[in-house]
């Protein structure tokens, strides 16, 4: 088969800017099955392979993209699920550039392969055409709890259940998904894949119980000792919204990114017959230069708002993926670069109505070998605003922390496990994911959840024998 | 699902519903909450513990008619089900050690205080229950109120039931007439909680308020629910509900409070007339 050698990949169809900055309808429209595979010709087969070591799950991306250069695409899902649970949400919102594709060879010298890409064709390929449910596997008669149905925890759930496992996951809120549900928006990763995923689990045999917090109506050491469950995993995220603690941020009109995205994409704020209310700011300030900024910047445009992303640092160091910033920039988005807010002002009725910033410039490079941003003195400027986001990064929920005897966290909220396990500090308990990591990505998440998996069956199979 | 399995209607305004729950019931102690949502698109309202009844798996709420969710739920009758109820959240109320306490309660607050006025009593403690209410149509729980009290005093803005003035007035009395009491709590408007925080920092009386701040997931995930104790910010459903009251800003919870006062009259107001609307 002749190689495809263009330089660039092929462009993802997508809404006009203009268009889809007023809707929240899924902004890219996926490759159709040509561009798929004149994409997938542009893979060279490398014997190095060195795409897949920037891969967290290394998934085998020369033998899929192969499958599907060839048009078999459903060859090529049953070769990536071998190592991913989630590919449709991770061909979507997985940073790409500083992951599998930053490896790609052919990045060298011109565009790496859409990776991503093609990882989301072939996955949503799979679920328009596959008509089999999954098939039930037979029972091995044991029981396992999973705690949070993020991605960590659906991905241990399902391979749990694949194994035979008896499965019961067990989620705080009243849809299961966590993220992928209340955090990410529909724009970016439509509800119905995440609902696609949820009911294979069930099809499996996978119980998901709702509205039940750990903690607080089970604890986990009632789940072991009354309920029977011979092992947990705990993956139940990092959902606690840091503040910046200046004057100002209790005032009406300020969200933290996480209440401001619940609001829309958990309680569907946005629809019209949504009953739970947002506000609809004219000029929305959001704090915060990752993924999560991004999202909230453009949720609130689309609800009608003119938007700036303050961010400390510059446009070089900003955590989101790239894919978000362009979309961002091109949905008229502002972007205030080397900027820090030090103070939210507010009107008579206590409602936000600016934030004084200061200017920044990065200085010599801090611990994590980014450049620290240094304040100039006397450099402050008002920011207009009647709605501020803070989005300045979140911390493992102490819920669960506080309500298990034994269970070592470090000093920052984090759980301490085995890396290559999940296994935490109390005998039949694992963990991963965001509640072991912080906030990281979905990716690793899964992966997390997939290994601790592995271990939790031959830890109870151990048992046995 | 969770079904009603009672339904009855204490004053105009103010209904109890006992609801199959027995997770929730299992762990539930005074002054904890739960989290509903009526039906597959609703909003997720905080309601208190009012009781529990652990043998038979059930909590009972109490709930004031304020606004659409309020009023959809209302309109639920027994037999009927509640889409998502999760609990109990919030931390319980610590009523250990206390010998001597004056519970001061404010309109539906007084749902939530009742809970916390029983398990002082059944603990032995002195307890001195004042109840307020802005007329006598809406006096709730004065039976319940009075067996589990030592001493129990309701007022009433306009007389018409009890004795005429507000709960501070009744407070400040007993104060003054030389009740010592290890703890006050209170449980109602914010506005009747700062004056009774007011009133006891003049006597120097540890005080808890029972606060109830717009919530959302109620598991400590949005930080919607946060308010200032202390110069540091908490949040209510995981920290609280119940925090020092000398040291919370209510003027700060207030103004929060009223974050979505437009909106939710719209809303309100469209509820009312599709009802209307069906009843004829
Ligand atoms: C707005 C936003 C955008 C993001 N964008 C990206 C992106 O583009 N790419 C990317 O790779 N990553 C992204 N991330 C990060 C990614 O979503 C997370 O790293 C990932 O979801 C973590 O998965 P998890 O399974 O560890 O936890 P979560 O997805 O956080 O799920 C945890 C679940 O556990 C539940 N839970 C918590 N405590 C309890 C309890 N006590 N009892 C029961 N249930 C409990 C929670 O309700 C939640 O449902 C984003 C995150 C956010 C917030
Ligand atoms: C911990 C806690 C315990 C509570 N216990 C009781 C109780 O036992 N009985 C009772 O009648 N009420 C109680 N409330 C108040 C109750 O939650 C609100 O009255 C209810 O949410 C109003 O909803 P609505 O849609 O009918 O009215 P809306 O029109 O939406 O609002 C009317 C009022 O309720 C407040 N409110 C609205 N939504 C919420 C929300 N999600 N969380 C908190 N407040 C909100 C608004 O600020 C407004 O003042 C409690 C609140 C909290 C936080
Ligand atoms: S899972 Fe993510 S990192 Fe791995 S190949 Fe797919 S897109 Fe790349
Ligand atoms: S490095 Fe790039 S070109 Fe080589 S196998 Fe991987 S995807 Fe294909
Ligand atoms: S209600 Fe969301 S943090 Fe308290």
């Amino acid at each position: 088969m002749a190689a495809n050698m263009s330089l660039i990949k092929n462009e993802m169809p997508a809404q006009k800017a203009e268009i889809r900055n007023k809707n929240f309808k899924e902004v890219t429209l996926g490759y159709v099955k040509e561009q798929a595979i004149d994409e997938a010709k542009r893979c060279l087969n490398c014997k190095n392979r060195l795409c897949v070591t920037g891969c967290p799950v290394q998934i085998d991306i020369p033998a899929f993209i192969k499958e599907a250069a060839e048009g078999n695409f459903e060859a090529a899902y049953q070769i990536i699920v071998k190592a991913s649970s989630l590919p449709a949400v991770c061909g979507r919102v997985c940073p790409q550039e500083s992951q599998c594709e930053s490896k790609c060879v052919r990045g060298i010298k011109g565009e790496a392969v859409a990776i991503g890409r093609l990882e989301r064709f072939v996955a949503d390929y799979h679920n328009a055409n596959s008509v089999d449910k999954a098939a039930r596997p037979l029972t091995n008669g044991h029981k396992v709890a999973v705690i949070g149905s993020g991605p960590s925890g659906l991905a241990c759930a399902g391979d749990l259940a694949k194994k035979g496992y008896q499965v019961t996951v067990f989620e705080a809120l009243h849809l299961a998904g966590g993220v992928l549900v209340y955090g990410i928006p529909e724009f970016r990763l439509p509800k119905a894949i995440v609902q696609k995923e949820i009911d294979t689990l069930k099809d499996l045999g996978v119980e998901i119980q709702t509205n039940i917090v750990i903690g607080k109506t089970i604890s986990i050491d009632e789940l072991m000792n009354e309920y029977g469950y011979e092992a947990v995993f705990i993956g139940s995220g990092a959902g606690l919204p840091n503040f910046m603690n200046i004057e100002g941020e209790n005032l009406k009109g300020v969200y933290s990114a996480n209440e401001f995205l619940t609001r829309i994409n958990l309680m569907k704020a946005y629809m019209d017959n949504g009953m739970t209310p947002i506000q609809k700011g004219q000029k929305v300030a959001v704090i915060g230069g990752g993924n999560v900024a991004m999202d909230a910047a453009r949720c609130a445009k689309r609800l009608g708002a003119e938007v700036s992303i303050i961010y400390r640092r510059t446009e070089k160091e900003l955590p989101a993926r790239l894919e978000e910033v362009e979309h961002a920039k091109e949905e008229g988005i502002q972007f205030l670069f080397l900027t820090n807010p030090i103070k939210i002002n507010g009107n008579e009725d206590g409602w936000v109505n600016s934030v004084i910033c200061q200017k920044m410039t990065l200085g010599e490079p801090d611990a994590s070998g980014r450049q620290k941003p240094i304040p100039i003195e006397n450099s402050e400027f008002l920011v207009e605003a009647d709605c501020v986001i803070m989005s300045i990064g979140t911390s493992p929920n102490p819920l669960i922390k506080d309500t298990t005897d034994g269970l070592a966290t470090h000093k920052w909220g984090g759980i301490i496990t085995e890396e290559a396990t999940g296994l935490t500090s109390r005998k039949g308990v694992y963990a991963g994911g965001d509640a072991v990591t912080g906030a990281a990505t979905v990716i690793l998440a899964m992966g997390a959840g997939k290994n601790a998996a592995a271990a939790m069956d031959l830890y109870i199979s151990g048992i046995e024998v | 699902m969770y079904k009603i399995i009672k339904k009855k209607v204490l004053n105009p305004t103010v209904t109890l519903m006992e609801i199959d729950a027995p997770m929730v019931a299992r762990k539930a102690e005074p002054g904890q909450f739960i989290i509903l949502r009526t039906d597959e698109n609703g909003e997720r309202i905080p309601l208190t513990i009012a009781d529990y009844n652990r043998e038979k798996g059930t909590i009972t709420i109490i709930f004031q008619v304020v606004g659409a969710t309020t009023e959809i739920l209302n309109h639920f009758e027994e037999g009927d089900s509640l889409h998502d109820f999760a609990g109990p959240l919030g931390r319980a109320t610590n009523t250990e050690g206390k010998k001597k306490v004056a519970v001061v309660g404010g309109g539906v607050g007084c749902a939530i205080a009742y809970p916390v006025v029983k398990k002082f009593h059944e603990q032995g403690a002195e307890v001195h229950t004042i109840i307020g209410f802005r007329n006598n149509e809406l006096v709730i729980l004065e039976d319940e109120f009075k067996e589990n009290s030592s001493k129990m005093i309701l007022m009433t803005d306009d007389g018409s039931s009890g004795t005429k003035g507000l709960v501070t007035d009744a407070l400040k009395k007993l104060i003054e007439s030389g009740e010592e009491y290890d703890e006050v709590i209170t449980i109602g408007p914010l506005i009747m909680m700062k004056y009774v925080c007011q009133l006891t920092r003049n006597y120097d009386i540890k005080t808890i308020a029972s606060m109830n701040p717009i919530m959302i997931d109620g598991t400590g995930m949005c930080g919607g629910c946060r308010l200032t104790v202390g110069g540091k910010t908490q949040f209510a459903c995981v920290d609280g509900p119940e925090f020092d009251g000398h040291k919370i800003d209510f003027d700060e919870a207030i103004a929060r409070s009223a974050t979505y006062k437009p909106f939710e009259r719209m809303i309100h107001d469209d509820i009312c007339k599709l009802y209307e609307a069906e009843v004829i």
